[in-house]
């Protein structure tokens, strides 16, 4: 191929330029889209929670709800169920959330390998949302790194009530001013439907996910 | 009411019976029935195999022939999605803008049989009887195309005698697809097949639905194996009598 | 140029090619099966939310929207993209965006490659032009994994193996991953295929993706995925490469809230999909540190240039409208000859090839108008099968006899009088068939009818000639 790069941008926006007529305000244009969809919840607040728990068993992620006071209680009833004696800790997560009697490992840079032979990892999140049961971490400065909530097997999460949104639309604004910074969604664990569509839960990330549901 | 019938082209050479039957339905409700000598077709076949340019000639002398007609009665879904989903676009890429208008008049006085009796004659009950057992073959133009529901079975119900068996999956098309059947007559078979072990799982002695067309594909396949079950286009159960039975 | 859509240029016609799948009892077993479970999933996930038709209504205006502006849309992505620390490359076909990809790669002395589900590259045949670079291409979708160990060709554009049944699955990763004592049921082959790739995840520098979003406004790719395979792809690796075809642009973030809630449920029936990964360009410390977006036209700028064909164009690759229809139904993926299989697959395909090729498949639907009330962006897939006959048909791709039935028919249509005359016509010319009021045979293009069906004879009295007879009776 002779062309530089530029010539295939220019050449690929000439075609376009030529096949559509652009004319016309696009910032109009697209403010004038129409967005009849439910872009606000309804819910009162407990039933908000209640819908995002029962979302989150039905994935088959054991939820454990407390006060703000119990978080470490919750994390150590979890984690004894799980029979985890120790957990990878990533950035974010206030100490005031470690129960005693365990063995954290703070998240310093562990290599891939190290995360892949942990016991799990606990964290925070960034938002909630109950309609779809989804949990979105925010990556970068301060925060979990992507693989620190990818590489281990277990996946404790603490999500803080005042973070459940109802709908996706509501948590998408709330999201938006890190649109610049990696964000993750997850909606219950990973899964396949590969093998003649037989759902099976558990495949390349966290196998087990877990949540403490803080009120 | 005067009702102006459009017999569609493959109901006329084909299917005579199904035309005797809506008219007699008609006029047994007190009304008459008018026919238009010069109609043809609606350039459905065409428009849908690729002969864009053939259809359009169609659409124009179906306004032309149906210009004053108050009511037309069409007893083909097919022809009728045909008429409301393409018509306007065709007429819009035609240079007179008279002819979109001409469709835009002619679209609301158009009614799909069941329609017509159901929404416009409000004649539920067409004092027909038919002692059979019945299912029904809810064709994709009266599903998708026309929109046409529950209006089939509704009829169906009030007729006396008649026992209705419900056909599964009977939104599944049949494998008809006009030219479809032709050109991929394989695929065609393998959906046909489907739908007449539905259609013998009922046990019914009748198949019925909306569309000659569905119904010439699965009554071919039900005559070539010979299982005993006839193919009629609803109109014709309306029609049938104690005195004149279908 | 060479535009092309994996080996589709080279494929038998629909009709001959589906013949072929309909006799295969396994791949209609298993095909049936999928669609029944993947359609109930999704009618029951569609169910749950009360504004699904508003949601379809905005998703469309937003692509038609964007497809109107794509290239102010794609300039800012690249700004933005380029301001996050992210290389943009530009490629008007297919082996542009091979050479691309595989100079990256050789940059980083790269000789494999871990790759998330991307249709994309398929389409350009990336992986033979990285074997032939010498790189080695490792799928890491369960699936795609599937396919590329049995050496296969993907049946479906969201479960691409789904021809293949649980013990076909089980030999082939006994034999390709050594495992004499791999179990039976289907969590023993995840779990097999999570430990062989698990490995190969925390090694091998290079990543490769597709993205189902690129957001203008922001520069980020959007991946949405089930497994996990892609976040693994997209945050382990220290090299990043995306290929992505220029109508995957979305305006802003914000969009994603229309986007995400019709995807997951449309494509497996989930609420939402299990991951998505959302980033842009580079983070300092977390993620690939080098990152490269490669835009990719392939014949799109082609389907934007009618008016007719642009909503081709809104596809989010959700698969519904395979599942739904019961053409795909009955022949699966294959037959399609191209890696775009079912409606879309239908109607894409052969306008990517500027309609060189594949000019079989507008012609393989009944037009049952399935695809179109389900399709998430709306887009009335028969209509534009329709459009592209009439294409088919105004160069000349017609066969012969029916250019003449067709003129036969269209000439009888003129007027009441000549369809009286063809009707006796046809009553003539069908005599020598007609046995006890049926046809059973035909010759010609005809005896694809009587192969499987009878055909009723046409009656002696046309219903014109009834009525005009009864008219008479009443006069007198």
């Amino acid at each position: 191929m002779s062309a530089a790069p530029l010539d295939s941008k220019q050449e690929i926006l000439e075609r376009i330029r030529k096949a559509v007529d652009s004319v016309g305000n696009r910032a109009a244009e697209y403010a004038a889209i129409p967005r009849e969809y439910r872009r606000e919840g309804a819910m009162a607040a407990e039933a908000k929670m209640e819908l995002f728990a029962a979302r989150l068993y039905d994935y088959g992620t054991s939820v454990y709800r407390c006060t703000t006071a119990q978080i470490a209680d919750a994390v150590a009833q979890a984690l004894s169920a799980r029979r985890r004696t120790g957990i990878v800790v990533a950035h974010g997560v206030p100490a005031s959330w470690l129960p005693e009697n365990f063995e954290f490992v703070e998240d310093d840079g562990l290599s891939y390998t190290a995360l892949d032979a942990s016991n799990g990892v606990l964290t925070g999140c960034e938002l909630a949302v109950a309609f779809t049961g989804t949990i979105i971490l925010r990556h970068g400065p301060g925060q979990p790194r992507r693989a620190v909530t990818l590489v281990p097997d277990y996946h404790l999460c603490v999500v803080r009530a005042q973070q459940v949104a109802e709908t996706l639309p509501e948590a998408i604004r709330r999201v938006e001013e890190f649109r610049s910074t990696p964000l993750t969604t997850i909606s219950g664990p990973s899964a396949t439907s590969d093998i003649e569509m037989t759902r099976v839960k558990g495949v390349h990330g966290p196998r087990t996910l877990d949540v403490v549901l803080v009120s | 009411m005067n009702v102006t019938l459009f017999i569609t082209c493959y109901n006329d050479t084909l299917f005579p019976a199904t035309g005797k039957a809506v008219v007699a339905v008609l006029e047994r409700l007190g009304h008459t029935v008018d026919f238009p000598q010069a109609q043809t077709c609606c350039g459905q076949m065409h428009y849908n195999t690729g002969y864009q340019n053939d259809a359009r000639h169609m659409m124009m002398h179906f306004l032309k022939v149906f210009r004053d007609a108050e009511i037309v009665c069409v007893p083909s879904a097919s022809c009728v999605a045909m008429m409301r989903e393409h018509f306007p676009k065709m007429a819009a890429a035609m240079p007179d803008a008279a002819v979109g208008r001409d469709v835009t008049a002619m679209l609301p006085r158009v009614y799909e049989f069941c329609e017509l009796l159901v929404d416009k004659l409000r004649s539920v009950d067409t004092g027909a009887t038919f002692p059979h057992t019945v299912t029904l073959h809810s064709t994709c133009h009266s599903l998708r195309g026309t929109k046409i529901g529950e209006r089939p079975l509704q009829l169906l119900r009030a007729v006396r005698g008649l026992s209705y068996v419900e056909l599964p999956q009977a939104d599944q098309c049949c494998g008809f697809g006009g030219t479809f059947s032709i050109k991929n007559a394989d695929v065609s078979a393998a959906l046909l097949s489907d739908k007449v072990r539905a259609i013998l799982d009922t046990q019914a002695e009748v198949c019925t639905a909306v569309d000659n067309s569905c119904l010439m594909h699965i009554g071919g396949a039900l005559s070539r194996q010979r299982a005993g079950v006839r193919c009629l286009h609803l109109a014709e159960i309306l029609a049938s009598t104690s005195g004149e039975p279908a | 140029m060479s535009v092309r859509v994996g080996k589709a240029a080279e494929a038998p016609t629909f009709a001959q090619a589906a013949r072929g799948m309909l006799g295969n009892a396994q791949l209609r077993h298993n095909v049936r099966h999928a669609t029944d479970v993947i359609r109930a999933r999704r009618a029951h996930a569609v169910g749950e939310t009360a504004d699904w038709q508003q949601l379809r209504d905005s998703a469309r205006a937003i692509k038609d929207h964007v497809l109107r502006h794509l290239d102010t849309y794609l300039e800012q992505f690249e700004t933005a993209c380029k301001a996050a620390g992210g290389k943009v490359h530009w490629a008007r076909d297919a082996d542009e965006a091979n050479t691309a990809i595989v100079d990256i790669i050789r940059s980083h002395g790269g000789t494999e490659v871990i790759k998330v589900k991307t249709m994309t590259s398929d389409e350009t045949g990336l992986n033979p032009a990285l074997e032939a670079a010498g790189i080695t291409p490792i799928e890491t979708d369960l699936a795609d994994l599937i396919i590329q160990l049995g050496a296969d060709k993907p049946s479906h554009i969201v479960v691409p193996a789904l021809h293949r049944n649980k013990a076909e699955i089980r030999r082939l990763f006994m034999e390709k991953m050594q495992l004499p004592e791999l179990g039976e049921r289907a969590e023993d082959l995840a779990g097999a295929a999570r430990r062989y790739l698990r490995e190969r995840f925390l090694r091998v520098p290079v990543g490769l993706s597709g993205a189902n979003f690129a957001i203008a406004e922001s520069g980020s790719l959007c991946v949405v995925e089930s497994e996990g395979n892609g976040r693994m792809c997209l945050s382990l690796p220290k090299v990043l490469v995306s290929l992505v075809g220029i109508e995957k642009i979305i305006p802003t973030f914000g969009d994603l809230e229309v986007f995400l809630q019709l995807l997951g449920r449309s494509a497996t029936g989930e609420r939402m999909n299990p991951y998505n990964s959302i980033w842009s360009g580079v983070t300092a410390g977390d993620g690939p540190q080098e990152f490269h977006v490669v835009l990719l036209d392939n014949g799109r700028t082609g389907v934007l240039t009618e008016p007719e064909t642009r909503p081709t164009l809104a596809c989010i690759r959700c698969g519904a409208c395979l599942n739904i229809c019961p053409v795909y139904r009955q022949t699966g993926g294959h037959a399609y000859g191209s890696i775009y299989a079912g409606p879309i697959g239908a109607i894409l395909t052969p306008q990517l090839q500027s309609m060189k090729h594949s000019q079989s498949l507008p012609f393989a639907s009944t037009l049952c108008g399935a695809c179109y009330e389900v399709c998430p962006v709306k887009i009335d897939i028969p209509e534009i099968l329709l459009h592209l006959r009439n294409k088919v048909v105004k160069s000349g791709g017609a066969p012969l006899a029916e250019r003449l039935a067709m003129r036969f028919a269209a000439r009888a249509f003129k007027n009441g009088g000549r369809l009286e005359s063809a009707q006796k016509l046809v009553r003539i010319a069908q005599k020598p068939y007609v046995h006890s009021g049926s046809i059973e045979r035909l010759p010609g293009m005809l005896a694809n009818w009587t192969q499987f069906r009878d055909l009723a004879a046409v009656p002696a009295e046309s219903f014109r000639q009834w009525w005009a007879a009864r008219q008479n009776k009443e006069k007198k």
